[in-house]
């Protein structure tokens, strides 16, 4: 099969994102990839672990003096969601429904959108309500690396899929385009695998005390 | 694979077929997205409504986090399918060494 090929429904392999050599070696490497954002994730929580509530004095606001649940959990709700539609778009990627998956490839990213302006908003409430800066203590610094490097994965991930559905928006599907769709899907779903992650250690625990 | 071409030189019944395949894989997602969102009510119903302690709540809202996180690998990013083991050797190694990073952070830090 070349990846140039020109297919219908009916000529459209099973598994388009492993059907090439390329796009073999694209997906294996992809979770190569996957394997080390998985460590650097992990130090990132080691630190934050480590430098919870480490604060210069007794004014400065703590885990459980910033987080507001319901703020996180509308948060978790929009990611947990946007992998669900991620799925849908794969869903169609897979029955050769280029338009379909477009469609929901496009929710995928509004609902990313929403999640990277609740982000903002919450950080820029930190700030401004409780003064608590990136360089206010070791706590602040440690919480706006982890949370922020995470936020900045939706930023990629986001800018990903955008990319993505402009460039091939006429191109269309095939066997170079496929995979290059799934490896960005993959992505997006690891971006919520560490989200749950945030959302346990950080702000239900922070809340916890 | 090209091994997963249509077989019986039919392609319309192929196509049905991988259709009726798709759709019951999707509804399989479906399911797991459920159970995701079940799972995450609960650990927040845990902290929020429920009157337990620290050291109860800390271990349970982890654990929650886990099995919803394998969902996530195994479903949504299809590791339970076939053609998966280096993928199962690059990210399990990947947790072995977050596991111990974390383990040294929380236990010896602040000796």
């Amino acid at each position: 099969m070349q990846a140039e090929e020109k297919f219908t429904p009916e000529t459209w392999p099973a598994s388009p994102e492993k059907s090439t050599l390329e796009a073999k070696n694209k997906f294996l490497g992809f979770w190569l990839f996957l394997g080390g954002e998985t460590v650097l994730f992990a130090t990132l929580f080691a630190t934050y672990l480590a430098l919870k509530d480490k604060v210069p004095g007794t004014d400065h606001a703590l885990a459980k003096d910033l987080f507001e649940m319901p703020l996180v959990f509308l948060m978790t709700m929009i990611l947990l969601t946007s992998s669900l539609t991620s799925v849908y778009a794969m869903y169609h990627m897979k029955n050769f429904d280029f338009k379909k998956m477009q469609l929901w490839l496009g929710i995928t990213v509004l609902l990313g959108f929403a999640f990277l302006g609740l982000e903002i908003y919450e950080f820029n409430h930190y700030v401004h309500e409780f003064h608590h800066t990136f360089t206010s203590s070791a706590f602040g610094s440690a919480f706006y690396t982890l949370v922020g490097f995470h936020g900045a994965h939706v930023a990629f991930g986001l800018a990903w899929f955008i990319t993505l559905m402009v460039r091939n928006s006429k191109r269309g599907l095939d066997l170079y385009t496929a995979p290059k769709f799934y490896v960005a899907s993959l992505y997006w779903h690891f971006i919520d695998v560490v989200w749950v992650f945030i959302f346990t250690v950080v702000y239900l625990m922070g809340m916890v005390g | 694979m090209a091994n997963q071409q249509p077989t019986t030189g039919n392609p319309r019944v192929d196509i049905e077929y991988r259709r009726r395949k798709n759709a019951e894989e999707m509804r399989y997602q479906v399911i797991t997205f459920s159970l995701m969102i079940f799972l995450t009510l609960m650990a927040f119903a845990a902290v929020g409504f429920g009157d337990f302690s620290s050291w109860f709540i800390a271990p349970f809202i982890i654990l929650l986090a886990v099995v919803q996180v394998i969902f996530q690998l195994y479903y949504f990013m299809h590791m339970s399918h076939k053609g998966h083991e280096a993928v199962q050797l690059f990210l399990y190694s990947g947790v072995l060494v977050a596991a111990v990073t974390i383990l040294a952070f929380t236990t010896i830090i602040w000796w």
